[in-house]
């Protein structure tokens, strides 16, 4: 081929990392030489992550000239939620890539709280040496001009509560193997050699929860105790955790990472969020683990619900943003400002 | 000129169970025994049908309180089960709880299939201790989006009330204020 | 296709119609839920009458509805009314719903604007709920036409006679080695004073010479399994170690048999028996039974002197328990009732004080083929009471014991009263509470044992006690008690004292429920469908109770009772199908992961666990359907037709929706809309 003739466009790929660890982004890279294949499929058109891009970049591209954009991470502040508003006006199909998007993920705890007990702990605890109580603004006037910092948002959302999605990829991060597997499906639908799934969908994840998976074995529950790993040792590598005391979530969680976590003896977290239909995880777990602890009055019962410490972090970990409260009430009052 | 404060009304919805508290609730139509308007029932075939969901369900649309109610332990139609209602309802307390609700917001009241008197009286008490709670107000349900702007609308669409956040679990550390204040 | 909804709302004359604004409502709910579906919103007098059912069928047929929705009086009451005309007019009869605006608003509360604002509620959390209702079907199973009745008394023999007479099979299982139970131990029954086993004896007679019934007698329930048409009765027949098909009930063998026993049951440990016995002369059946607890042979392996005596050789130290299947249709319990200890009672001082005597043990007294053939005398077995007290109550009427009456107390004592007087002509003083005369002639009984000369003190007893205090008490057991009509306290010395304890329920009752999948009450009475009007049903298709097993209760009621279960027991088998509500749960097994979680969680066992493709699968017939599988499955795999996830959660929505309203808006009433205020 001519050095100078124009290859056939490659559909435009946009990966991009909101209020994120970036977790995600080594997942991605963590497909190895398939790396170079996503290369040769797509036109990455916005990485900050590997490649140097501009915003404006984005912004001068027409509407849907994107063919797919992956985004990770939460609708933290201003500047992520214009960015998802961005990409979703010059994409044509949005995932919510990772647990930040879909679910808010371990972030989305902040929402147990409102923005001014954010900025107190963060700023005003011992080993913070602010003697003036510096907090954080979104201006500031410089003698060269108004600087413009992106708004903390009050609360954490998902990326489906700020736009349009049309497909989720669970996980805390996604599982890297997933993540290939879902990238060769996109690359066969655009090539017309495999379905695109419905609008909606969770991809790269099971139908089913991390049981079915987790090759421990099990048998009808009676939980007796709630505790933590203090010794490994002590706990046998055969059979369910849950059965064990361990308070594993994965009963309540979807299925497609290969029960890792269980394998050596971790109780599930919940990283993969809910399983299909459901309207709130913390109540499926919650309802679940107590409806098989054995005692049947209050005292008991109580003794056994105490070796929960966290409620809300066990139930909630992944998960608080998409809830039914979508948060604790402090970060509602005022509109969640002081 | 007189000037009336409106009291707060509370609503509250309220879950039965088909053998035991509902048809106590009917006792205490056909015994006429009056109580507070404010509780909405919802007929479930048994307690042990409660499922968690129900109650944040009810909390993020709107409801200021959630009774939970069915047959004594031991008396449950079928068999055992108002006893996982028993279980549920007390994580779930922990947990609300945690989030800034009231654990009193959230009860548990027994009463078998005769006891429609008993039913209303309970009824009455949780009608005053959640009007004295006050509104819970929560803003989640579905009402719309959750940004500043359109937090601070709903906000104040509810009634919201000034002052800083109240004393809640990760909630606002008296030092931090003072340090701040400094 | 979008939903045409009826909604309906009662005036049940002024029953709603007299605090709720019911054309308010009605009007509301055709203009504000229009976009919620709704075509037709109608108001009516008594939408129960058949005018107000035409009503629905001609709107159904007219105004081609889909759903249904009645705002009236509670389910309980006209639930399968409404549904049924729906199924007249055409219409799935589960996509109608009946929401209780009087019971639950017009009834109970004063104030009429906030009654007619929650009529709105209620009626918009109905029809948010019915929008999800689907079409169900009801359950068809076969009946098999086999019958188990569990326990020999009167209960259970009066129901297995009538099943037989019908023409169908009756396995009955009973503990004892004969059947009969309690009132095979009863010397005269109140009113009439007929002799019980003489009433009692021919039934017995008939049930074991019925072509129709095979009696299992020794013998216990181990397990069951199946449901309602199609049960799997696992019965254990324990060793007697008497070969039936040889033993021709001689009774040589417990003529000669050597070792005495004290015998517990039948004589509530009077008098003794042998090892080798049968409980009474007119025990069904006459085979005898060998307690092995208590024989010389298996304990050091002599004696055998029934084995050698027997004329046609029965004996059978080898039989083993024999364990065996039986498939029944229908399962009826009777198995009767425990009486209360009243050792535990230390101020009446039975088990302490010699003559202190339990109603049980004073029949056996009485009985003429009892330890004592019939004359009244005290534990010595010679001397004749020249006084005698009986008290009421025992342990029941007690908060410290049984709250509960037991039913039969009163009469039987004032019976007593009248046997003693009849036998020994001694001064007889019954003491109670409270007279329960509510039967057939037993209000005339009392009176006819007043006219007599029998002493009633209206008081509960404080003390019985032996020691001496006043002059005249020396040797007698003296009764302490508070005349509470003569205002004073009074202390009578008697000779003799009769308790009458209370019923209770067997002190296995809940085992035994639980073996069959049924509920007991906190006192272990078995839970019957509905108090009133379905007393011998439970919860559970397919098993049936019958006397004293549901609760305290004298031989014509639970002669009665027997009867009605073997009434409804028949109508099932003859219908030769049985239609089951379609509430049930089922497992998507698919999403199902194979956790567990919900294994334990059914008292039905209704719930299983395939290992080989490790899911949970919920038995259709089993589920009775009251969710807590749906509740607790953490993938959400399990859901529950009727009672779904997304019902109740739109009717949560629904029944807050009127609270979301924006403030200030009002209805045309100008009725402000409930909103929180500060």
């Amino acid at each position: 081929m001519s050095p100078t003739a124009k290859p056939a466009a490659k559909p435009k790929l946009a990966i991009f990392g909101a209020g994120s660890c970036g977790g995600c982004d080594v997942a991605i890279a963590n497909i190895y030489e398939h790396i170079v294949e996503v290369g040769d499929a797509f036109e990455i058109v916005l990485w900050p992550t590997i490649m140097d891009g501009k915003y404006a970049d984005i912004e001068a591209l027409a509407d849907g000239d994107i063919t797919i954009a992956l985004i990770n991470g939460s609708m933290r502040t201003e500047e992520t939620v214009h960015l998802a508003k961005l990409l979703r006006r010059k994409s044509k199909l949005m995932v919510a890539f990772g647990s930040c998007a879909s679910e808010g993920c371990i972030p989305g705890l902040a929402n147990l709280s409102s923005r001014r007990e954010i900025f107190d702990t963060v700023y005003a605890t011992d080993s913070t040496d602010n003697p003036d109580g510096v907090r954080p603004t979104w201006e500031y006037k410089a003698p060269e001009g108004t600087l413009h910092l992106p708004e903390f948002e009050p609360q954490l959302r998902t990326l489906e509560q700020v736009v349009d999605v049309d497909y989720v990829i669970p996980g805390c991060p996604p599982e890297s193997e997933q993540i290939w597997a879902v990238l060769q499906a996109v690359v066969a639908a655009l090539n017309g050699t495999g379905p695109l799934p419905p609008k909606g969908s969770v991809l790269g994840a099971g139908t089913s929860t991390v049981c079915d998976e987790c090759d421990r074995k099990r048998d009808v529950k009676r939980i007796d105790r709630f505790v933590r790993i203090t010794d490994q040792a002590a706990f046998d590598p055969e059979i369910c955790l849950l059965e064990q005391g361990l308070p594993c979530n994965g009963p309540a969680t979807r299925s497609g990472c290969g029960a890792l976590c269980p394998a050596v003896g971790a109780p599930c977290i919940g990283c993969y969020g809910a399983a299909e239909g459901v309207v709130d995880y913390g109540a499926r777990l919650m309802s679940a683990y107590a409806s098989v602890i054995s005692a049947d009055k209050t005292d008991e019962i109580d003794t056994i619900l105490d070796g929960i410490v966290d409620p809300a972090g066990q139930f909630y970990r992944f998960s608080l943003a998409t809830s039914l409260l979508r948060g604790g009430r402090s970060a509602w009052k005022n509109g969640g400002e002081e | 000129m007189t000037t009336e404060i409106a009291t707060f009304e509370p609503v509250i919805i309220g879950f039965t169970c088909n053998w035991c508290s509902y048809r106590a609730a009917d006792l205490a139509g056909t015994a006429r025994v009056k109580y507070p308007p404010n509780i909405r029932l919802i007929r479930l075939m048994c307690s042990g049908r409660l499922d968690p969901t129900f109650v944040l369900k009810a909390f993020a649309e709107g409801a200021d309180a959630v009774m939970i109610s069915g047959c004594h332990p031991g008396e449950c139609h079928y068999i055992e089960q108002n006893i996982k209602a028993l279980r549920r309802f007390e994580l779930l307390r922990r947990t609300i709880q945690q989030m800034g609700i009231e654990p009193e917001r959230l009860q548990l009241v027994w009463a078998s299939a005769a006891e429609g008197t008993r039913l209303a009286n309970e009824i009455a008490r949780v009608t005053e201790e959640v009007r004295a709670l006050g509104p819970l107000n929560w803003p989640a349900g579905r009402n719309g989006h959750l940004d500043a702007a359109g937090l601070e609308a709903a906000w104040e669409a509810t009634g919201g009330e000034p002052g800083g956040p109240p004393e809640t679990p990760g909630g606002e550390n008296p030092e931090h204020a003072a340090e701040a204040k400094r | 296709m979008a939903e045409r909804i009826g909604v309906y709302v009662c005036h049940c004359g002024t029953n709603i119609a007299g605090v709720v604004d019911v054309k308010e409502v009605t009007r509301w709910a055709g203009e504000r839920l229009r976009e919620r579906g709704v075509v037709v919103a109608r108001d009516y007098d008594f939408m129960c009458s058949s005018l107000g059912q035409d009503m629905v069928e001609k709107d159904i047929k007219e105004q081609k509805l889909t759903r249904v929705l009645v705002a009236a009086c509670s389910p309980h009451l006209h639930e399968k009314t409404f549904r049924t005309a729906c199924q007249r007019a055409g219409l799935n009869p589960y996509l109608c719903e009946l929401v209780s605006i009087r019971e639950q608003d017009a009834w109970v509360h004063t104030d009429k604007a906030a009654a007619t604002e929650k009529a709105k509620a209620i009626i918009w959390g109905g029809l948010e709920r019915l929008i999800h209702h689907e079409p169900l079907e009801p359950l068809h199973v076969p009946v098999d036409a086999d019958t188990l009745v569990v326990g020999g008394g009167i209960a259970g023999i009066q129901a297995a006679l009538e099943i037989a007479d019908a023409g169908f099979q009756v396995y009955m299982v009973e503990r004892e080695p004969s059947i009969g139970g309690h009132m095979a131990q009863f010397d005269k029954t109140f009113p009439t004073l007929d002799c019980a086993a003489c009433i009692l004896t021919p039934r017995m007679v008939a049930v074991g010479t019925h072509p129709k019934i095979k009696l299992h007698t020794w013998s216990e329930v181990e397990k069951v399994e199946g449901y309602v048409g199609n049960f799997e009765v696992t019965i254990r027949q324990k060793a007697r170690y008497v070969n039936t098909e040889l033993c021709t009930g001689c009774g040589i063998c417990w003529q000669k048999c050597p070792k005495k026993v004290t015998d517990d049951v039948y004589e509530v440990g009077l008098t003794t028996r042998k090892a080798i016995y049968t409980p009474f002369p007119q025990a069904v059946p006459i085979y005898p039974v060998l307690d092995k607890d208590n024989c010389t042979y298996f304990e050091k392996g002599t004696c055998k002197a029934c084995e050698k005596l027997c004329p046609t050789g029965a004996i059978d130290f080898e039989q083993q328990d024999e364990v065996f299947t039986v498939s029944v249709g229908n399962i009826i319990l009777a198995t009767g009732y425990d009486l209360f200890d009243a050792s535990v009672i230390p101020q009446y001082g039975y088990g302490r004080l010699d003559n202190v005597f339990t109603s049980l043990e004073f029949e056996r007294i009485c009985n003429a083929a009892g330890p004592t053939s019939g004359n009244v005398v005290l534990r010595d077995g010679k001397t004749v009471p020249k006084s005698v007290g009986i008290i009421h109550c025992v342990g029941s009427r007690d908060a410290n014991y049984n709250r509960y009456c037991s039913a039969i107390c009163c009469m039987q004592s004032i019976k007593y009263a009248h046997l003693v007087m009849e036998r020994t002509g001694a001064e007889v003083h019954n003491f109670y509470i409270d007279i329960r005369t509510p039967g057939k002639d037993y209000e005339e009984f009392y009176e006819r044992v007043q006219e007599e000369g029998g002493h009633f003190i209206r008081g509960k007893v404080a003390d019985i006690s032996d020691v001496p205090r006043l002059p005249g008490e020396e040797g007698k057991l003296v009764i302490q008690v508070e005349d509470t009509l003569a205002g004073r306290q009074r202390r009578v010395p008697v000779d003799m004292v009769v308790l009458s304890p209370g019923l209770q329920a067997r002190h296995d009752s809940a085992e035994v429920a639980k073996l069959f999948g049924i509920s007991c009450s906190a006192a272990g009475w078995y839970i019957e469908k509905h108090p009133k009007l379905d007393p011998v049903s439970t919860m559970t298709e397919g098993v049936f109770i019958a006397g004293c097993v549901q609760g305290p209760k004298g031989i014509p009621e639970t002669v009665a009772q027997g009867a009605a279960a073997a009434a409804r027991v028949v109508g099932r088998i003859q219908q030769g199908e049985i239609a089951l509500e379609p509430i049930r749960a089922s497992v998507n097994e698919e999403a199902c992961s194979g956790c567990r979680i919900c294994n334990g969680l059914c008292p039905f066992n209704a719930i299983v666990f395939h290992e080989d493709r490790a899911v949970s699968e919920v038995v259709s017939a089993l589920c009775q359907g009251c969710g807590t599988c749906v509740a607790a499955c953490p993938a959400g795999a399990i859901s529950g037709t009727g009672f779904s996830n997304e019902q109740v959660l739109a009717q949560i929505e629904g029944l807050l929706m009127l609270n979301k309203e924006p403030p200030g808006s009002t209805d045309d009433a100008g009725l402000a809309t409930t909103g929180a205020k500060a």
